[in-house]
């Protein structure tokens, strides 16, 4: 049966491509038929046609409608009907949702500075030290796995068990080891928002480094000389002529690690579900929309972290046309 | 992949041509050894989870329950008992690892095949609104999925395809292409214009200049995107969970991975096998081909 699923798959991949060949091939024999001005019009749209029906209808739309939806009282006992603004009430009045702004906003204020710190620093003393290939190797591996994976290692690490048992997780082996009290990291309100953003820290660092050291390469070495000829130190010559060069990349990984932050989801799902106070927008809109069954309540919470996320989307639209000169 | 940086023998020999370096060079020396350190322990930091979870899965379910991994240097005993019980046992990852299989493979080949046209048109032909378009599809890719997921997934159920793998590999067409297009796009501009001009003097209409000369060209670009999407795919969570809520026979492994550490506390043994079976297909993927993963990276990211 699994044999089967396999050889289905790549006959239906083998169909996919056999499809697309045959529409490019026999869409331009169709519009070759056409009057000549007609195909020069037409044929753009048989290249870029599905892919803009697909983003407009499947995108763009979807998103109107979820703006829709935060509009209509839905759910338990809901009648279906226009309901104003209290969703966005019932949303901001309450005591989970406020909490998971919170939290939101601290994984915005966390993500982005601590990716910076170590995947810049990780990215310039990895050219200074031995088996520095090594060390960026450590880092980037936890790319490839996936945040799933990621919240069971570091479920692990955090493990807790009650004082005098023998603790099984690697980070309260430590704590005891060193003689103090096992901590219950997940669980514990006062550490546990920063157990989550740390263990995500954990795989999205590598990015941040890979990102710095090709920024790196792009720093004039002839300018450090001179610096260092010129009798500054290490850490002016850092300051003072890479740090400016790597600006436009330190935005690049705040602004997509703020995303990160925003759009959290898994690493939070599997690791406390959202319980003793670790919901963030994405996990109170999920419950929303499957434990409550509430469209409306899910389309503000959903259009929330939308208006939250466009501020950061009209700034990298902006720099994109600065950088292309595009219209 | 050499680096910029002065080699060993270049800093001797300045060394020796400004007498006023030899501070320099021990404090150098200073800050190398705490810059060493500093590495070091980050690079500790980042590896020991993997490898305590990856001996874990390695130890007797026992062991587990009553020490920490690192006991397993004292007392060393390695079992792939819990790769079996999660394989083929009642967790049978083994179905989901074949529905991952299942899910990714369409998940990569048809946005990447979508994106190619949308992508040779918007960087090569002349329509109107092209500029418009390009930069809303650009300024989607940042959208939320979260915000299309509850529409499209009544629209799913509304066409009756619910517990099929339309959903998925429809869904994740979607939130690919935006990505998908504005990387390709950078790729197929660069391709010399002079290329195109000379297959045209041939007589070469669009569609041949895109399959016979564009497509070989940008291969290795289509290669990166691919690379990223299917580690996308592969290691989605939410998609998963939104479109095949309840449908075993089409869950990825991550979704039952998530489901199995709902009820964890005792079964470590099976969530740690569970973790590394789900790991070890993008991590090959990754290690062989992260060249052309980077490439990507970086062309998503630096470049405009």
């Amino acid at each position: 049966m699994i044999g089967d699923r396999i050889v289905l798959t790549l006959a239906a991949t083998a169909v996919i491509v056999v499809a697309g060949w045959a529409y490019l091939r026999l869409g331009d024999r169709a519009l070759a038929a056409l009057p000549h001005g007609a195909y020069r019009r037409l044929a753009p749209w048989l290249f870029a046609g599905p892919a803009v029906a697909m983003v407009l209808l499947a995108l763009a739309v979807p998103a109107v409608i979820t703006v829709g939806w935060s509009l209509v009282d839905d759910g338990d006992g809901g009648s279906g009907g226009f309901a104003g603004f209290a969703n966005y009430a019932q949303t901001l009045s309450d005591e989970v949702t406020r909490v998971a702004l919170r939290n939101t906003v601290l994984w915005v204020v966390l993500l982005p500075s601590l990716a910076v710190l170590v995947g810049l620093v990780i990215a310039v003393l990895s050219e200074r030290v031995r088996y520095g290939a090594l060390i960026k190797a450590a880092l980037f591996l936890p790319i490839a796995i996936s945040a799933v994976a990621a919240g069971v290692i570091w479920s692990f690490m955090y493990d807790y068990q009650p004082p005098g048992a023998a603790q099984t997780g690697t980070l309260n082996a430590v704590v005891t080891a060193l003689g103090g009290e096992p901590v219950a990291w997940i669980v514990d309100t006062a550490t546990n928002n920063y157990a989550l953003i740390g263990a995500t820290l954990w795989t999205q660092a590598g990015f941040a480094m890979v990102i710095f050291d090709a920024a790196l390469r792009s720093v004039p070495g002839e300018l450090l000389e001179a610096a260092r000829l010129d009798g500054a130190s290490e850490w002016a010559a850092f300051r003072h002529v890479t740090l400016p060069f790597l600006m436009p990349t330190v935005v690049v990984v705040a602004t997509t690690m703020t995303v990160v932050a925003l759009k959290a989801f898994d690493i939070v799902y599997v690791m406390t579900n959202g319980n003793y106070g670790t919901d963030v927008l994405s996990t109170v809109m999920y419950r929303a929309l499957f434990t409550a069954k509430d469209n409306g309540l899910a389309g503000a919470v959903a259009t929330i972290l939308m208006l939250t996320v466009v501020p950061i989307m009209i700034a990298n639209v902006r720099q994109f046309r600065r950088e292309t000169g595009a219209a | 992949m050499t680096a910029a940086i002065p080699t060993p023998a270049l800093q001797e020999e300045l060394a020796t041509v400004e007498p006023a370096t030899i501070t320099g060079r021990t404090r150098k020396r200073l800050t190398s050894r705490w810059a060493s350190l500093f590495a070091l322990v980050i690079a500790v930091l980042w590896t020991i989870p993997t490898f305590g979870l990856l001996l874990t899965s390695l130890r007797p379910e026992m062991d587990i329950r009553t020490s920490g991994w690192w006991t397993w240097f004292s007392d060393p005993q390695l079992t792939l008992a819990n790769y079996d019980e999660v394989l083929y046992g009642g967790t049978s990852l083994s179905t989901y690892f074949v529905n991952s299989i299942v899910i990714t493979i369409p998940s990569v080949v048809i946005p990447v095949s979508i994106a190619c046209l949308a992508s040779y048109a918007f960087a090569w032909m002349k329509f109107p609104m092209r500029d418009t378009l390009f930069v809303a599809v650009f300024a989607l890719q940042i959208v939320p999925l979260q915000v299309a997921l509850i529409p499209l997934l009544r629209l799913f159920v509304d066409a009756d395809l619910n517990g099929t793998f339309w959903p998925l590999w429809i869904s994740h067409t979607i939130f690919a292409l935006p990505l998908a297009i504005f990387l390709l796009h950078n790729f197929f501009r660069e391709v010399p214009g002079e290329l195109m001009e000379a297959a045209r003097v041939d007589g070469a209409g669009h569609v041949t200049i895109f399959l016979r000369i564009m497509l070989p060209l940008v291969t290795p670009a289509i290669a990166a995107f691919a690379i990223f999407q299917f580690l996308w795919v592969w290691n989605d969570l939410l998609v998963a969970i939104t479109m095949a809520t309840g449908a075993q026979e089409i869950q990825p492994l991550t979704a039952r991975l998530a489901e199995l550490s709902g009820s964890r506390g005792s079964t470590w043994h099976l969530l740690s096998a569970g973790a590394f079976v789900s790991i070890v297909v993008p991590v090959i993927v990754f290690v062989f081909l992260q060249r052309y993963f980077v490439r990507g990276l970086l062309a998503g990211s630096v470049k405009g």
